[in-house]
């Protein structure tokens, strides 16, 4: 158990190589041997959602995956979001609707919001509560989350277009 | 001189708002040092019991284990107030819940230090637990504290402003209820966390997720016995508070004391389930409330008593036992007002402070009553509230003085927004509306330990670059008091947010503001920062008046520039003018304080409760009820908010739908409680639920959408006008619901939370409620009788007779 392991993965589409205990969950992988604390924790049971990040696109709980697990795989996370300097169309909304009060529950929300938008990227307000109700917000009510995900999808859209 | 206001409100990004959607913030479990160690606790298993003996050899010996932890290293008490000093970072000879803490191990890693804890062997003597504050009562031993009134009491008070027996008994009418608020948590989504080192110059220095870093400060002082003046502690941004990072923690002592121990940098993070134990969240408390009323309506006293459960410690607890009954009369004029309230010690997790501390309780028995009220005497229920309400600058009879109401606008204001004349009882079988109001304080008038100094303070440097520093103790937990001190700096300064640096919560850096609690930080701050600001503006008038050809009171300072008022002209940049005002005076720095103002009354007691002004609220909720599952379904909440001004609109519309969110789950479904274990299990009081999956609090598809109203007067006694807005409207929704309720189905839940059995439960009764039956024989102490203001009183305690003389 107590013996580390070889790992090599992509994080925010880079190569990555770090010595990880086997017991290590992505979140602890991320956070304590990888330097990226963007990842946050509430709960370390599946309970809160504010350890959301992407693997392989897909939004996961780093605290119920498996470090090793994710060898050879991609990880998208909070600190590989932004444009260089200029925001993701999801950030610069958060910050500026007020989906974001305390700011912990937000890296996860908007890593699964991203995920809903890769996929649909034109998404009803029913499609949005219904893809963020596993992460867990106790400062925002979530009405200004919705409307931050709504405008970013905008955003997005326009872009696309 | 007035100016057109430029920054206060707008809706803007928050200063804060980058670094919480990138990740950058660092909040205290985000903090690494080299050589750093971590830290776990042993908690107790039992709810009460006696420690005879702690062998830690094993886990001394266990490799990676630096050092072991116990009671023994901490012989001094601490307590946030001062008349409750009754708890120890580590329990010494007694726990009194299922998790406090007994020992603590620090080790290399967290699963060392875990590993370790399972080595500890504690002998307990189990004594038997007190399950709540009836059993209490009824049990005065043994003792869960040797100090309080007596026996489990721990704190017994009585109020009385008028002869309130009279008052009721010349009322044509006199309702008596019975209400029950369950106990609920907090759940900030940050776990406390804390890493403590000593600095390279000897100091002590923790980083910690505490929303009140001053008293935290204090409290280190006294525990480890070393001058505040070695000690710094630094407030991390707190991943919500909600009241639960006021009190400090034993962990906090406990990495502090190592790191001193060891020299070494260590650091501890609370599970979810430690956090739950940690609590210090709503008290449970049982009520009633017997209210007078006259034919058309107007109330004409109320004695209302409460029983509190206050778990295992003191906590906030004396303040807490003063809130459920002290704001009660801020919102309607009540002639005579008596208040009876106790205190008992229960072998579970201390309760304290949460968002409308103490005063939840009350204001939900209130406002339901007030509905059985309007009901009975066939009035609407907006109406009976618009009869009765306290009048701008008026006194209450307990001497509170409230200044600015809009609480008749925000009534109008919501029952306008909701077709609440047209919609109410119309909307068919099942639904329902439902009103309620509230009130808040705006800080509390006097400071958690006895001392003349301000409440707050803030320095403001100006660099030659342009940029503005503000200093200030207080801590940013997430309700953009970051944002306060920028926007009303910069508004001061006619600057943009952009140029403002702000530096907060560290007590090595910054002047002394009391911390995140009782709303205060907007009108504290917020006055010591416009304080701070204007010295430094004079100070630049004077310089640069000559040179823009106008007199000092007459130089303007307005997005981004300096010129004469009179002569809008060309004038220079704010830049040029730092630079002309530090040649002449120097390094330009100010400050500013601030206290609040005396309060009226001058009975003892009478420091809890007052504020420099209230905020007001009024609710309408919808409710779908399900006759056949008893579930509520809420498709709709109105809330209009008497804010005094907003100074972020964006940031002012999220506390108020936030609150309502936090008062939403409150109403439906959490609850903090406890159930005994089967005796062949040890019979121990364990909580419920100690996870974020068994405590259930709201999800984004069961959150309705919430219609905001700002109602803007400017109080004159806060800065730009602003009142708070981060807990009132919590406070107005759970009677709301219980109101809506009713109108949809015609049952009553004098209860919180409402869950779907017990709506089944009322629609089966044949009173059509649930709720307490009875109240028990609570020994209050006599009353400290105070004449109201309108009856010949002065503030002082008087003596029955010698009242009864005057009157």
């Amino acid at each position: 158990m107590r013996g580390k392991q070889r790992l090599s993965l992509s994080v925010n589409g880079e190569r990555v190589e770090a010595l990880v205990a086997s017991y290590k969950t992505l979140l602890e992988a991320l956070r304590e041997d990888l330097g990226l604390t963007g990842t946050k924790h509430g709960c370390e049971l599946g309970e809160c959602g504010a350890c959301t990040v992407l693997l392989d696109g897909a939004p996961v709980l780093s605290c119920l995956t498996l470090a090793i697990e994710c060898e050879g795989r991609s990880v998208q996370t909070i600190e590989g979001l932004a444009r260089g300097p200029e925001l993701h169309p999801l950030q610069a909304a958060f910050a500026d609707c007020g989906g974001s009060q305390c700011g912990y529950c937000t890296p996860g929300v908007i890593m699964t919001a991203k995920a809903l938008l890769d996929r649909n990227p034109n998404p009803s307000q029913q499609e949005i509560k219904e893809a963020t109700a596993g992460n867990l917000c106790r400062c925002t009510g979530y009405n200004q989350i919705v409307e931050a995900i709504e405008q970013a999808a905008d955003v997005l859209r326009k872009e696309a277009a | 001189m007035k100016k057109k206001l430029e920054v206060v409100g707008k809706a803007r990004r928050r200063v804060d708002g980058r670094s919480k959607v990138t990740g950058a913030l660092r909040y205290a479990d985000d903090l690494f040092m080299p050589r750093m160690l971590f830290a776990k606790l042993l908690r107790s298993p039992h709810p009460h019991a006696v420690i005879q003996e702690i062998d830690f050899e094993k886990a001394k010996r266990h490799p990676g284990v630096h050092l072991v932890l116990t009671g023994k290293d901490f012989p001094v008490p601490f307590g946030i107030m001062p008349v409750s000093v009754d708890e120890y970072p580590l329990a010494r000879e007694r726990v009194r819940y299922v998790g406090d803490p007994v020992a603590a191990v620090i080790a290399v890693d967290e699963q060392s230090a875990v590993e370790a804890l399972h080595l500890i062997d504690v002998r307990y003597k189990v004594l038997p637990p007190v399950s709540g504050p009836e059993e209490g009562l009824k049990n005065p031993e043994p003792r869960i504290h040797d100090y309080g009134e007596q026996g489990n009491i721990h704190r017994n008070q009585s109020y009385e402003f008028g002869d309130t027996a009279e008052a009721l008994a010349k009322s044509d009418h006199v309702f008596e209820d019975l209400f029950f608020y369950e106990g609920n948590t907090h759940l900030p989504m940050e776990q406390q966390a804390s890493l403590a080192f000593v600095d390279q110059d000897g100091k002590l220095q923790i980083s910690s997720s505490t929303q009140n870093p001053h008293y935290l400060h204090r409290q280190l002082a006294r525990v480890l016995q070393i001058p505040e003046a070695r000690i710094r502690v630094v407030a991390t941004p707190n991943g919500g508070g909600f009241g639960g990072k006021c009190d400090p923690g034993g962990h906090e002592f406990v990495v502090c004391k190592a790191a001193l121990v060891l020299g070494r940098p260590v650091k501890i993070g609370l599970t979810r389930e430690e956090v739950f134990y940690v609590h210090r969240g709503r008290h449970p408390v049982l009520m009633k409330m017997k209210t007078g009323v006259t034919k058309d309506g107007r109330l004409t006293g109320m004695h209302l008593q409460t029983l509190l459960d206050g778990g295992g410690y003191g906590s906030h607890g004396p303040a807490s036992t003063f809130y459920t009954g002290v704001l009660t009369p801020v919102t309607y004029h009540y002639p005579r007002f008596k208040f009876e309230a106790c205190r008992v010690f229960t072998n579970k997790p201390a309760c304290g402070p949460k968002r409308g501390h103490g005063t939840p309780q009350p204001r939900f028995g209130q406002e339901v009553q007030l509905d059985k009220i309007a009901e009975k005497l066939g009035l609407d229920p907006a109406e009976l509230r618009l009869r009765n309400l306290v009048k701008e600058n008026s006194l209450t009879a307990s001497w509170l003085r409230v200044g600015s109401t809009q609480l008749k606008e925000c009534i109008e204001k919501v029952v306008e927004m909701s077709g609440w004349k047209e919609r109410r009882g119309r909307l068919g079988k099942g639904r329902g509306l439902g009103l309620a109001c509230s009130t808040y304080m705006c800080g509390a008038g006097v400071a958690i330990y006895w001392n003349k100094m301000p409440h707050s303070g803030v320095q403001v440097l100006l660099d030659r670059s342009g940029a503005v520093i503000v200093y200030c103790g207080a801590t940013e937990i997430g309700q953009g008091s970051d944002d306060v001190l920028a926007a009303i700096v910069a508004e001061t300064l006619g600057v943009d947010t952009s140029v403002v640096r702000v530096v907060t919560g560290d007590t090595g850096i910054a002047p002394v503001d009391l911390g995140s609690y009782s709303s205060r930080v907007t009108i504290m701050a917020g006055n010591a920062a416009i304080q701070a600001a204007e010295r430094l503006r004079v100070q630049i008038a004077a310089v640069v008046s000559e040179t823009l050809g106008t007199l000092p009171d007459r130089v303007a300072f307005s997005q981004g520039r300096v010129f004469a008022a009179d002569n809008a002209g060309p004038g220079m940049s704010f830049v040029e003018a730092v630079h002309a005002a530090e040649a002449a005076l120097g390094t330009l720095s100010a400050v500013g304080s601030y206290s609040p103002p005396k309060p009226p009354g001058k009975y003892k007691g009478a420091g809890v409760g007052p504020s420099p002004a209230y905020s007001f609220s009024a609710c309408i909720v919808e409710t779908e009820v399900d006759e056949r599952t008893g579930w509520v379904h809420v498709p709709k909440i109105w809330i209009a908010h008497d804010i005094g001004r907003a100074l972020n609109p964006t940031l002012a519309r999220g506390q108020v739908i936030g609150g309502v969110y936090m008062g939403l789950g409150e109403a439906l479904m959490e609850e903090q409680s406890f159930r005994r274990l089967p005796e062949k299990l040890s019979g121990a009081l364990v909580h419920r639920a100690p996870s974020m999956l068994d405590y259930k609090s709201l999800t984004s598809l069961d959150m309705p959408d919430v219609e905001v109203a700002l109602i803007e007067d400017p109080d004159p006694n806060c800065p730009y006008g602003a009142k708070e807005v981060g807990q009132g409207p919590l406070l107005p929704v759970m009677p709301a619901v219980a109101n809506a309720i009713f109108d949809a189905v015609g049952v009553r839940i004098d209860e919180i939370p409402i869950t779907p059995d017990k709506v089944l439960k009322a629609l089966h009764d044949k009173d059509k409620r649930v709720g307490p039956a009875s109240f028990p024989a609570v020994p209050y102490p006599k009353p400290t009788f105070v004449l109201p203001p309108w009856e010949g009183g002065d503030g002082n305690e008087t003596k029955r007779d010698a009242a009864a003389a005057v009157v």
